[in-house]
């Protein structure tokens, strides 16, 4: 599952970060902002009907990403 | 031409602050210097340079400068390459840091301790900074900072930043230092130069493979919870809720610009006026007098009138960037920008742009995106700067009836409203058409930008960050705008008119002749002779075309009273078409020259101002030939 689909406010573990075919940068930028195998990722909130962008827990920062760079990060669910 | 230099490097040690965004860096600067902060760009970049002085207990001078905030050490923006060549010890004109302090949030170790690793591997003297250690405690962060030194195998200092002593530690420390002998905080050094991507993707992961043990080793390897910037969140960013908040909040900043600026505006405008008569009185009737009063004082002084206006703008946004609500706020407009093909990022610069573009181009610094950044600098002129205010406000209460609409609506209010609406659409529609035209390499622009917690602004940091604006501001009135001044001063002066002339001298001088010229040009939407020469001078600042007016229609006054004698004269002798035209002229009008040179400066070339003068000179002809055409057909001419 990728990140874009995720259901708010549930928990996940990174599972790995996919480089865009139009903009590989962007695989390197999300790492760096902390985007890592095994990272915990809770998302927050989602925009108006489901657009927009969403804001995202990332370890303990918090980012604000776009649905092209959300669906470029790959989840795992945490056992409970 | 290319020169070797040599640089001369003060003899003080110098310490760099490394720290990612929002580790509250700059607070503990300010904390460590005070005000005694030099704000510069480095060289040959416009990234701004902090640096100040820190006078140890011993009586010894450190030099302290406070890199631009980083993720990784991997640059990725222009922010981040300035950062990794002083750190590398290339940029132009730095010398390499004798010590690096690496500042640690202490609520947001991850992301933080990744960056510290990235450091150590630089093979400089580092010492860590533990930093907002009182949050940490307050929400039941324990750390353990022995454990974290072993850890790291560095010396960690705990600091306050937002507290007056918070950083007494830090200072103890650096007092006590040995600085003819750092080496034995420098670790061994693994790489030199740029890591490849492929190496950087490697340490990253082992980076990350690291901290989570040193995390655990120290049991913090559980998130707590900023629980008052969440519950803050659920409103303020509420999809509903939050848009509305905002926008009253924008309505209220912009309402303060424009009331609390009054008594200020009036007050520098009465000293310019006073020294203006001060001038007349002393000097005899020369040129070196109309110099001084036609040329700098009318010139200078009333971009300086506009002080008040940028300060106290300033004074929000800095506010609002402190307090953490700036990013949220780009958040929210995110979905409305990116339909014009731009990201929530353009948000603060565009928004600068309406006190001045100057600062707001400025500010496109922090967008990463090449052609984001590109497109920002593009359209910032379109926003309303407040030099179009003065024109404005003349052409209004000239033709504009003072009549009351429904709901107490004024329509002069509305008229103003609209000219600032048009100068917005006008913007996202170019942007628009940008984002169609661009190659599509350039598509995916990217936000991923960090939401800090909230905190409450500090008074001093704020003071010391609007005093800096002020200086920027001040340095460039007295500089580039000085010059152009003079220059178009000249142009409005000489040649002076032949023996017996009875039209005002300005017909007689270049700017005249080209004034003159260029009404062939201008006739078919409307402009006469005297504006056209009047929009020469203009080009020094918008509002020297209310002066130029004055000048052309051989007011003797100057300043303050020039308007007021000007409403009857052109209200009598303008028609309304010709006004309306006038107005949407200066919707897009090409910007002022200084605009021009910061443009040139940030792109390094002149590709771009060239490409955004003409392309407004275009659509400030296009908006004003509608404009007259669909008036003279409602009969208004």
């Amino acid at each position: 599952m990728f990140l874009d689909q995720a259901s708010l406010d549930t928990l996940f573990r990174v599972k790995g970060v996919l480089a865009s075919e139009t903009s590989p940068e962007v695989r390197g930028q999300l790492e760096d902002i902390g985007f890592l195998t095994g990272e915990q990722v809770t998302v927050l909130r989602k925009g108006l009907f489901g657009k927009g962008p969403i804001l995202v827990r990332v370890g303990s920062s918090t980012f604000a990403l776009r649905e092209n760079e959300a669906k470029l990060i790959e989840l795992e669910t945490v056992a409970p | 031409m290319t020169e070797s230099k040599i640089h001369f490097f003060a003899k003080e040690p110098l310490v760099a602050l490394l720290g990612n965004p929002n580790c509250g860096k700059t607070a503990l600067f300010n904390l460590l210097t005070g005000s005694r902060q030099k704000v510069a760009n480095y060289s040959g970049v416009t990234v701004e340079r902090k640096e100040g002085n820190l006078t140890l207990a011993s009586d010894k001078v450190i030099r302290i400068l406070d890199l631009p905030g980083a993720y990784s050490l991997y640059p990725r923006s222009l922010d981040e390459r300035v950062t990794c060549d002083v750190l590398h010890g290339r940029a132009a004109g730095e010398k390499k840091p004798d010590l690096v302090l690496c500042v640690l949030n202490a609520m947001n170790l991850r992301a933080n301790l990744r960056l510290v690793l990235a450091a150590k591997r630089l093979g400089l003297p580092c010492v860590v900074v533990l930093n907002m250690v009182d949050i940490a405690k307050r929400q039941g962060l324990q750390i353990d900072i022995e454990a974290l030194a072993n850890e790291l195998g560095m010396p960690v200092i705990p600091t306050v930043g937002i507290q007056s002593r918070g950083a007494d530690d830090l200072k103890a420390y650096l007092s006590q230092l040995d600085w003819r002998n750092l080496a034995t905080l420098s670790n061994t050094s693994i790489d030199q130069g740029d890591e490849t991507v492929i190496a950087h993707s490697e340490h990253i992961e082992s980076d990350n493979i690291q901290v989570q043990r040193i995390l655990k080793n120290l049991h913090l390897d559980h998130v707590i919870p900023d629980h008052f910037s969440d519950r803050l969140d659920t409103v303020l960013l509420h999809p509903v809720i939050g848009p509305i908040i905002l926008t009253v909040l924008l309505f209220f900043i912009f309402q303060a610009v424009f009331t609390w600026a009054v008594y200020p505006m009036e007050l520098i405008k009465d000293s310019l006026d006073w020294l203006g008569g001060l001038i007349t009185q002393f000097l005899p009737d020369n040129w070196f007098r109309s110099l001084l009063i036609d040329g700098i004082l009318a010139g200078v002084g009333g971009v300086l009138t506009f002080l008040p206006q940028i300060l106290i703008l300033f004074f929000f946004i800095l506010a609002l960037e402190e307090s953490g609500y700036l990013p949220r706020a780009a958040y929210l407009l995110d979905r409305l920008m990116g339909r014009a093909g731009l990201s929530g990022r353009s948000f603060i610069p565009l928004l600068s742009s309406f006190a001045c573009a100057i600062p707001g181009i400025m500010a496109t610094r922090s967008i990463s995106n090449a052609r984001d950044r590109l497109i920002t600098i593009l359209i910032a002129p379109m926003m309303t700067c407040s030099a179009r205010l003065p024109v404005y406000a003349l052409l209004i209460s000239a033709f504009i009836p003072h009549t009351k609409l429904w709901f107490d609506l004024d329509l002069q209010g509305l008229v103003l409203f609209a000219l600032y609406l048009a100068g917005i659409l006008g913007a996202m529609g170019v942007a628009w058409l940008l984002k169609h035209f661009t190659s599509k390499q350039f598509k995916v622009n990217a936000l991923m930008m960090e939401l800090p917690s909230y905190h409450l602004p500090r008074v001093s940091n704020l003071a010391i960050s609007l005093w800096q604006r002020a200086e920027i501001f001040l340095r460039r009135v007295g500089g580039i705008i000085l010059l152009m001044t003079v220059a178009l001063w000249a142009l409005s002066s000489f040649p002076l008119p032949p023996e017996g002339a009875t039209g005002a001298p300005i017909q007689y001088s270049i700017a005249g002749m080209l004034g003159h010229a260029l009404s062939i040009v201008f006739a078919p939407i409307g402009f006469n002779w005297q504006i056209s020469i009047a929009l020469v001078p203009g080009m020094a600042a918008r509002e020297v075309v209310v002066s130029s007016l004055a000048t052309v229609y051989a007011l003797s006054s100057t300043g303050a009273d020039a308007a007021s004698a000007l409403v009857p004269l052109i209200s009598s002798t303008w028609s309304l078409a010709t006004a309306l035209s006038l107005l949407a002229w200066f919707v897009f009008a090409p910007q002022c020259l200084s605009t021009i040179a910061t443009v040139k400066r940030e792109t390094g070339g002149w590709k771009i101002p060239i490409i955004m003068l003409s392309y407004l000179f275009f659509l400030a002809y296009l908006a004003s030939f509608i404009t007259y055409r669909i008036s003279l057909f409602f009969g208004l001419g």
